[in-house]
């Protein structure tokens, strides 16, 4: 019976309106969807979408509950395993995780789980049904760092268990990647991100904004004259690449966390804003990932006529499939299989255009791709005023160059032990982009939850109890 | 929120301000930068570090109306607070790493325009009280553009102030004015560090490399988050991409490219502009109330 019922769709805001603006794309399942969509869940004895969610959610029980109607109950198990499900249910890669092992999804179409933790999610925000409340503290004082997915839930953890944490972000506003990274139209802030923050704060999670660890204060600083047990980082990526071809440093050319930053965190697309944005009338986006996709349609949103270039084919693009399909949608200009070799400019130093190169893809490589391989001799020139370079972020050396015997890769990425989460340094643990490289959401929320668990352990054996 | 504990006037549309923010405070060196954010719809705003009083947690800037955003730091006043203060940013001057020894064997000269008199500042008191007074010149528009006289005097060996039209102290360019000095007096320099506006840098830069004096410029280049994260800040350093904010913002200017650097700097400016001028028509209309 419940396979019968075909996939509930998603309401949208209609792509030719969206374009216009930046408020939220999808419109999420409401109750009588949600409910419907449950029923198609066939409620797994060995539900293999728990097992490919990063922060193992309970998921059929949580839709057996939205199933039942009950979503007070289906808020609280997911609650027990996430504190960001509006946000989870909205940005997560759900076709690579939970949905992608879906039973249904063998034959036919998986069930939709993420919206319906996001309608689950929204359901208890407008309710006002989330009051999470303090833990009598157990003494032990942990420093989390950087306010993004993998410092959210890694003080969420903590503070559950009676821990004092205190979190350090760089930037005037927390969030990290959710405030500075994602847009608004895939996630809104005020409305989503501020709100389950708040939550993490209603837990006793204290956030210091304006402190650059590395600059301002040191982790010796805060092991040695804070007093704090234990440090977790959770700094994130955040230094972007470029490609090294000649004209990179032409007036117009930006990379992709600049452009997103200028828009998401400086709001740079409301004209009450200060802070300056340039779009022209042509824009040319390097790279086929989440961001390259959400630089893409920013800047569709502010007027401009979007390529999006990438040297691969539309099978490898890294990006979520919802996004390339609504980018699609919106009218961005898909210009696969080709690379910039150059990018060109007027006497005065703008961007005229960029010169690329035709790619075709050979064996595989290590990543498991085909690797694209330059056509020799079909170079051509796209002309576009702005270049929004989107080829990954490495981690920010600042807190590595600044404590001693922190070891990391040479790419930059910080080395832990795989099982205790800990660094070089004792007490000091790590996780998420900050170890693995540009990652996902999700993935930096797992590391932050394991990483809790094992500095839970590393104090109780060190400190004992108080 | 971060008080204002002080604000005075050092010259017209140029104030001083001593910020209460006790961990930037603690932490700043001389060379570093801040960012500041002064209410919930403004930009992120780079300003080198002036002074800082480690006891009392305070910071002090200098800043020039020339922006809207600069503009709203100025109409700020004593006991009002700024909302976002963050730093110290950027790598410390090298000088802080030289030993007494290296200091004596070396003979430095600042040159600072226009409010980059200002960083020139903490680095000239720093070196005073390690008990090395450097040579300073410090260039102005005119008499009135001149800041911080008394207190560069005092931590300065020899101070020389230009001015472009001669109304106080020498007439001309600070490049002039270091020709002089060279070419006339003598002097002779091991290292010459300038801090202003970039055509300024580069020429004092032209004219060192000529003299070849190691010289450092301080870059103050477009920034948004100014902790490695954006890359606006970009600049090419011999020929090798560089970000101003944590590579920085001091380099060795004999290598900096200055053209690039300025263009770079102009990048938003027709949109600030447009920016600036509804500032000032919404202004006057409030006026005219």
């Amino acid at each position: 019976m419940s396979t019968k019922i075909p996939r509930v769709p998603v309401r949208e805001q209609a792509a030719q309106e969206r374009i216009k603006n930046f408020e939220e794309v999808s419109y999420g399942y409401n109750a009588e969807e949600a409910v419907l969509e449950a029923h198609r869940c066939i409620q797994c004895k060995n539900p293999r979408c728990v097992k490919a969610c990063p922060v193992q959610i309970k998921i059929p029980e949580f839709i057996l509950a939205v199933k039942n109607k009950d979503f007070a109950q289906a808020a609280d198990i997911i609650a027990e395993d996430s504190s960001l499900p509006a946000i989870c249910g909205r940005v997560c890669p759900q076709e690579s995780q939970c949905e992608g092992s879906c039973v249904l999804g063998v034959k036919g179409e998986p069930v939709n789980i993420g919206k319906l933790e996001r309608f689950v999610a929204d359901w208890g925000r407008k309710e006002n049904y989330y009051n999470p409340t303090k833990v009598s503290t157990n003494g032990f004082k942990v420093a989390v760092i950087g306010s993004g997915p993998a410092g959210l839930a890694c003080a969420t953890d903590l503070a559950k268990l009676g821990y004092q944490v205190k979190i350090f972000e760089a930037l005037h506003l927390p969030g990290g990647v959710l405030e500075y990274g994602i847009p608004e139209f895939r996630l809104p802030k005020e409305e989503v991100v501020r709100y389950e923050i708040n939550n993490v704060k209603k837990l006793g999670v204290e956030i210091e904004t304006n402190v650059i660890v590395g600059r301002t204060i040191t982790i010796d600083d805060l092991l040695d004259k804070e007093g704090y047990h234990a440090i977790f980082l959770g700094s994130g990526a955040g230094l972007p690449k470029f490609m090294n071809i000649p004209g990179e440093n032409l007036n117009g050319v930006v990379s992709a966390n600049e452009f997103l930053t200028r828009s998401n965190l400086m709001k740079a697309f409301d004209p009450e804003y200060d802070t300056p944005i340039y779009v022209g009338k042509r824009v040319a986006v390097v790279g086929g990932g989440n961001v390259a996709m959400d630089a893409a349609r920013v800047a569709r949103r502010l007027g401009a006529e979007v390529y999006l270039v990438y040297r691969r084919s539309e099978k490898e693009l890294p990006a979520r499939v919802e996004e390339v399909h609504h980018a699609k949608e919106e009218g961005i200009i898909f210009k696969l299989l080709n690379n910039p070799v150059e990018i060109l400019g007027n006497e005065k130093g703008w961007v005229t255009g960029m010169r690329c190169i035709e790619m075709g893809l050979g064996e595989p490589d290590e990543s498991g791709r085909r690797r694209p391989i330059p056509i020799k001799g079909s170079e051509f020139n796209i002309e576009c005023d702005v270049v929004i370079m989107s080829l990954g972020t490495s981690p920010n050396p600042l807190i590595a160059s600044t404590t001693p015997n922190l070891n990391t890769e040479k790419w930059g990425g910080i080395i832990i032990d795989e099982n205790t989460c800990q660094t070089s340094r004792e007490g000091v643990f790590a996780g998420g982009d900050n170890v693995t490289g540009a990652a996902t959401v999700i993935l930096a929320m797992g590391a932050g939850r394991k990483a809790a668990e094992q500095i839970d352990v590393f104090i109780k054996n060190k400190f004992g109890k108080k | 929120m971060y008080k204002i504990v002080k604000k005075r006037p050092l010259a017209e549309q140029i104030f001083l301000m001593d910020i209460e923010a006790p961990r930037v405070a603690k932490s700043a060196q001389p060379g570093q930068f801040v960012i500041l954010r002064v209410r919930d719809k403004g930009e992120r705003i780079p300003l080198t570090i002036c002074d800082y009083d480690r006891e009392k947690g305070t910071v002090t800037i200098v800043t020039q109306c020339i922006g809207v955003s600069t503009h709203l730091i100025c109409e700020h006043n004593e006991d009002d607070y700024i909302l976002d203060f963050a730093g110290p940013l950027g790598q410390a001057s090298e000088l802080i790493h030289a030993t007494d020894e290296e200091l004596a064997n070396k003979k430095i000269l600042f040159v600072g325009g226009g409010v980059g008199a200002a960083p020139v500042y903490p680095q000239v008191k720093y070196l005073s009280n390690r008990g090395f007074k450097p040579d300073v010149i410090i260039g102005a528009k005119s008499k009135n553009y001149v800041i911080l006289e008394e207190e560069m005097r005092a931590v300065s060996n020899n101070y020389y102030i230009t001015t472009d039209d001669g109304s106080y102290g020498f007439k001309g360019m600070v490049t002039d004015k270091l020709k002089e000095l060279v070419e006339k007096e003598n002097k002779k320099y091991d290292l010459v560090v300038t801090i202003g506006p970039m055509i300024m840098m580069k020429f004092v830069s032209l004219l060192t490399k000529e003299y070849s004096i190691s010289t450092v410029a301080s870059l103050n280049t477009l920034m948004v988050d100014g902790t490695g994260m954006c890359g606006a800040c970009r600049v090419s350093i011999g020929g090798q991409t560089k970000f101003t904010c944590v590579d920085g913002p001091e380099f060795d200017a004999h290598l900096v490219d200055f053209d690039e650097a300025m263009r770079r700097q102009n990048m938003y400016k027709t949109i600030e502009g447009q920016k600036r001028e509804e500032l000032e028509k919404n202004h006057k209309c409030k006026i005219g109330r």
